[in-house]
C-alpha cells in the first residue's frame, strides 16, 4: 500500500486562504473600534485602562510565546506529528514585533500600575526595600525590554530557517533549528517567569508565590495551542493544507487536555501550601479574590478553566472532532483571559470591574491576530513543504 | 498433521498494510478474525467493527470508587474515629483530601483496571491458545502485523481465504492447527492448581518476610563490646535477694553537700540562725539572677513585684518588696524558698542550696535598688 501523497503546492500561491477579504475588512474594523475604545479608556481612566491593558499584553505574549515555545518543542523532541501545522504557530509567533507596541503604554505608566515604584511607599516599608534590588523602574524596563529582545530575535530565527527551508529544502536547517531549540527552551523558562513575576505578581509587590511563573506557564501553552489549534482548522477546512487525519486532531486535543490538567495541577498547588501554611502575609492575596463579588469569579474560573474544558476534551470522540475542538479551543482562550483577569484586577478594585473599558482590549488582540494571521497566509507556506519530516508528519498515526 | 485447523495467518509489512487488510477482511464478510501488532494500533477496533471495549466503565467506576473510598475515609477518621485539629483548621478540611483523593483514584482506577483486564478479559490464569508458540506469535509479538482467520467462521474455506489473504498483500501466509485438548478458553481462577500456587506463593512470601524482619534484620555480625556481663541501672537482676541490679544506699548515709535541712518546720529558728555563708559578689549576684528569673519570677515578677502575668490567675503572689519582707532575716527567706509556705511549694528538690542563698542575695539588691538611698547613688 501506498502512503498518501500530500498535494502540496509548491509555489506560494496557496489554494484557498481562509482570510477573505471580508475577514480582513472584520480584522480592521475590529482594530478600529478597538483602538478608540483603548485611546479613550487611556484619556479617561488611564489606571483602569493600564490594568485591561496588562492582561491584553499578557494574553499576546502567552499566544506569541508559547507558539514558539510549541515550535522549540517540536524540533527538540524530534517530533513528527506537528510538522504539517507547524506553520500556524510560527504565524502566531510573528506576533512577537507587535508585543513591542502592547507594552509601551504599559511602561509609561508603571507608576499607575505598581505600588513598589513609588518611592515614598518604599520608604516606610522594609519588606519593598528588600525587593528593592530587583523591583526598581530602571531594571524593570530593562527586563521587558531586554526579554521582548531575545524573543523577537529567536522568533525571527527560528522562522527564517523554517522558510529558507521551503526554497532550499536543506535538513541542515532542520539541525540549526534543534540547536536553536536547545538553546531556547532554558531562555523560555527563565523570561516567561520573569514576565508572569513583574508584569503579573509585582502588582501586589508584598506577595510572594514561588510557582507563579510555572502558573502562566500552564496558561501560556494552553492559550498557543487553542490559538494554533483555531488556525489549523481553519486553514484545513478552507483546503489550504493538506488533508489531516483525526490522528492529528487527537494529538492536539490530548495536548490541551493534558495542560487542562496541568493548570487545574498547579493552581490548586498554589491554592493549597498557602491555604495549609495559612500565614497572613501570603492568604492576602486569596482573600481578596474571596470577597467582594471576586468569590463568584474564582468559582466561575475553576468551571470555565478546568471542570468544563475537563469533560468536554475527555472522550476520544471529543478530540477527534474538528467542530467540538473549535469550540473548545475558542472556550480555553476565553479561559485564559478570565485567568489573567482573576489575577490582575482585584489589584485594581476590591470589587469586580467590568465595562466598556475593558471591551477594547480583546477588540485589539482578536483584530490584530486576523490581521496578522491574514497578512503571513499570503506571505508564507501554510505548509512547512522543504522540512525532511514533513511526509511522516502526514503520514502520522497514534 | 492429524489435527484439526485452528486459522490461517497473514503477516503484513506496516499498521497501514493491516488497516487496509482488516477493511478489506470485513468487506469480505469474515467475522470471526482477530489482529495481532507488537503495539496498538488506534482506530483499529472501528476498522474491525468492534463494539467499544466495556473495560473504560470499569476504570471509572474504580476510579469513583477511589474518589469516593479516600473522601470517604477520611471524613470518618476526622470526624468520627480520630478528631484532631491540625493547624486551627475545621475537622473536616477538604483541601487536604484532595491529593489523597486525587492518588487514590488513580491507583484503584489504573491497577484494578489491569487486573480486571488480565482476569476477566484475558481469563488469567488460563494461558492456553492455538496461536501460542507459533512463528506468526514470534513475529507479530516483535515486529510484524497480522491478521488470524479463524477455521470456525461461517464463510471459511481455506484456499479462500488464501487467496484472499495473498490479495490483500499478505506475507507467510500459513495454517495454524490445535490439540482439541488445548482448546479450553474456560475461567481457571478458581482452578485447585492455580489455588494452590497462590497460596504457596503466599506462604513463601510472608514466611520469607517474617524471617527478614525478624530474624535477619536482629542479627549482630559484631557486638562491638555492647553486650557486657554487668548490671546496669534500673535493670532487673537475679544476683541480689531483691531481684534488682540496683542497690540502695546504707540506712543514714549522706550524700555530701546533702545535709538534712536542719530548721524543718521552725521558721523563726531559720530566721535567728541561718546566716548567708556567701558573700554578696558579682558573681554569686549573677548566679542568684538567674535562678531568680528561672524559678522565682514567674510568679513573683521579674523585679520582685509580685506582678507576673500570673496575676489575676492565682491566688496573687506577694511583693518581696514589702516591709515585711525587707525586715526579713536572710535566713526567713532562705527558709521559705526551702519549705515554701501557702501555696508556694518548697524549691528545695529544684534550686540546690547554694543557689537558694544567691537568690537570697538577689532579693536583697532588688530591694535595695528599688529604695534606693540618696547614698546609693555616689
Amino acid at each position: 500500500m501506498t502512503p498518501l501523497t500530500p498535494d502540496i503546492t509548491p509555489d506560494r500561491s496557496a489554494k484557498g486562504t481562509p482570510f477573505t477579504p471580508s475577514i480582513d475588512r472584520l480584522g480592521v474594523m475590529l482594530l478600529a473600534v478597538g483602538v478608540v475604545l483603548v485611546v479613550l479608556a487611556f484619556v479617561l481612566q488611564p489606571v483602569r485602562a493600564s490594568f485591561g491593558a496588562i492582561i491584553l499584553y499578557l494574553t499576546m505574549v502567552s499566544i506569541a510565546v508559547g507558539s514558539l515555545f510549541l515550535i522549540a518543542l517540536e524540533y527538540i523532541s524530534g517530533a513528527t506529528w506537528s510538522v504539517p501545522m507547524r506553520r500556524a504557530n510560527e504565524f502566531l509567533a510573528g506576533l512577537m514585533p507587535f508585543l513591542i507596541l502592547l507594552v509601551l503604554p504599559l511602561l509609561l505608566h508603571i507608576h499607575e500600575l505598581f505600588n513598589w515604584s513609588h518611592p515614598e511607599a518604599t520608604a516606610h516599608d522594609s519588606l519593598l526595600q528588600g525587593k528593592a534590588p530587583y523591583l526598581n523602574i530602571p531594571f524593570f524596563v530593562l527586563r521587558t525590554v531586554g526579554i521582548l529582545g531575545i524573543w523577537i530575535l529567536f522568533a525571527a530565527l527560528f522562522v527564517r530557517n523554517s522558510t529558507k527551508q521551503d526554497i532550499t529544502r536543506d535538513p541542515a536547517l532542520t539541525k540549526k533549528n534543534i540547536r536553536l531549540a536547545a538553546a531556547f527552551l532554558p531562555v523560555f523558562a527563565i523570561t516567561i517567569s520573569l514576565t508572569a513575576i513583574d508584569w503579573g505578581m509585582s502588582l501586589e509587590a508584598h506577595w510572594f508565590s514561588t510557582i507563579y511563573g510555572v502558573y502562566y506557564f500552564s496558561g501560556t501553552v494552553l492559550a498557543a495551542l487553542a490559538a494554533g489549534t483555531l488556525v489549523v482548522l481553519a486553514l484545513d477546512k478552507s483546503g489550504s493544507l493538506p488533508k489531516l487525519r483525526p490522528d492529528h486532531y487527537y494529538s492536539l486535543g490530548a495536548l490541551m487536555f493534558g495542560f487542562v490538567n496541568f493548570w487545574a495541577y498547579i493552581a490548586f498547588s498554589q491554592f493549597l501550601l498557602i491555604w495549609y501554611a495559612n500565614l497572613p502575609e501570603e492568604t492576602y492575596w486569596f482573600m481578596a479574590r474571596w470577597r467582594n463579588g471576586w468569590e463568584y469569579v474564582s468559582v466561575l474560573l475553576i468551571l470555565v478553566h478546568f471542570l468544563v474544558p475537563y469533560f468536554a476534551l475527555l472522550s476520544q470522540e471529543s478530540k477527534m472532532n474538528p467542530g467540538r475542538l473549535k469550540f473548545i479551543a475558542v472556550w480555553l482562550l476565553v479561559a485564559h483571559v478570565l485567568d489573567l483577569y482573576w489575577l490582575v484586577m482585584p489589584t485594581y478594585a476590591a470589587g469586580v470591574t467590568i465595562g466598556w473599558v475593558e471591551l477594547g482590549f480583546p477588540l485589539v488582540g482578536l483584530g490584530m491576530v486576523l490581521l496578522l494571521l491574514s497578512w503571513k497566509t499570503k506571505r508564507y507556506n501554510v505548509v512547512p513543504i522543504g522540512d525532511p519530516k514533513l511526509q511522516r508528519g502526514l503520514d502520522f498515526r497514534l | 498433521m492429524g489435527k484439526p485447523l485452528y486459522s490461517v495467518t497473514a503477516l503484513f509489512a506496516s499498521p497501514d498494510a493491516l488497516l487496509h487488510a482488516v477493511e478489506e477482511t470485513v468487506k469480505a464478510g469474515y467475522t470471526k478474525y482477530d489482529v495481532h501488532s507488537p503495539y496498538p494500533i488506534h482506530g483499529i477496533e472501528r476498522s474491525m467493527r468492534l463494539r467499544t471495549s466495556p473495560l473504560g466503565y470499569f476504570a471509572l467506576a474504580f476510579g469513583l470508587l477511589g474518589a469516593f473510598g479516600a473522601v470517604g475515609l477520611m471524613t470518618w477518621i476526622t470526624l468520627v474515629d480520630y478528631p484532631l485539629v491540625i493547624g486551627g483548621k475545621p475537622f473536616w478540611s477538604w483541601p487536604a483530601f484532595v491529593p489523597i483523593a486525587f492518588e487514590l483514584t488513580v491507583l484503584l482506577a489504573s491497577v484494578l483496571t489491569v487486573v480486571t483486564m488480565i482476569v476477566v478479559f484475558l481469563k488469567f490464569p488460563n494461558n492456553s491458545h492455538p496461536l501460542h508458540d507459533t512463528p506468526y506469535m514470534k513475529r507479530v509479538s516483535s515486529d510484524g502485523f497480522g491478521i488470524s482467520i479463524q477455521a470456525d467462521d461461517p464463510s471459511f474455506d481455506e484456499a479462500v481465504v488464501r487467496v484472499h489473504l495473498a490479495r490483500v498483500a499478505g506475507t507467510a501466509i500459513a495454517p495454524v492447527y490445535y490439540d482439541p485438548e488445548e482448546m479450553d478458553h474456560g475461567q481457571k481462577l478458581f482452578d485447585p492448581r492455580f489455588i494452590g500456587v497462590l497460596i504457596g506463593v503466599a506462604v513463601v512470601v510472608s514466611g520469607g518476610t517474617y524471617v527478614a524482619l525478624n530474624k535477619v534484620a536482629f542479627m549482630e555480625p559484631y557486638s562491638w563490646m555492647m553486650e557486657q556481663a554487668k548490671l546496669k541501672p534500673q535493670a532487673p537482676s537475679t544476683l541480689f535477694a531483691d531481684g534488682k541490679g540496683m542497690r540502695t544506699p546504707v540506712p543514714g548515709t549522706v550524700a555530701r553537700g546533702f545535709l538534712p535541712y536542719a530548721y524543718a518546720g521552725k521558721p523563726d529558728e531559720a530566721g535567728k540562725f541561718l546566716v548567708n555563708p556567701l558573700p554578696p559578689s558579682a558573681l554569686v549576684l549573677e548566679r542568684g539572677r538567674t535562678g531568680f528569673l528561672t524559678f522565682c519570677s514567674p510568679c513573683h515578677g521579674n523585679f520582685g513585684r509580685g506582678d507576673s502575668r500570673l496575676r489575676g490567675q492565682f491566688p496573687n503572689p506577694p511583693t518581696l518588696l514589702s516591709d515585711k519582707v525587707r525586715n526579713w532575716p536572710d535566713g526567713s527567706i532562705y527558709h521559705v524558698i526551702t519549705e515554701g509556705q501557702n501555696i508556694m511549694p518548697s524549691y528545695a528538690g529544684q534550686v540546690r542550696k547554694d543557689d537558694r542563698w544567691a537568690i537570697v542575695h538577689y532579693i536583697r539588691a532588688l530591694q535595695r535598688a528599688h529604695f534606693a538611698k540618696e547614698s546609693d547613688l555616689k
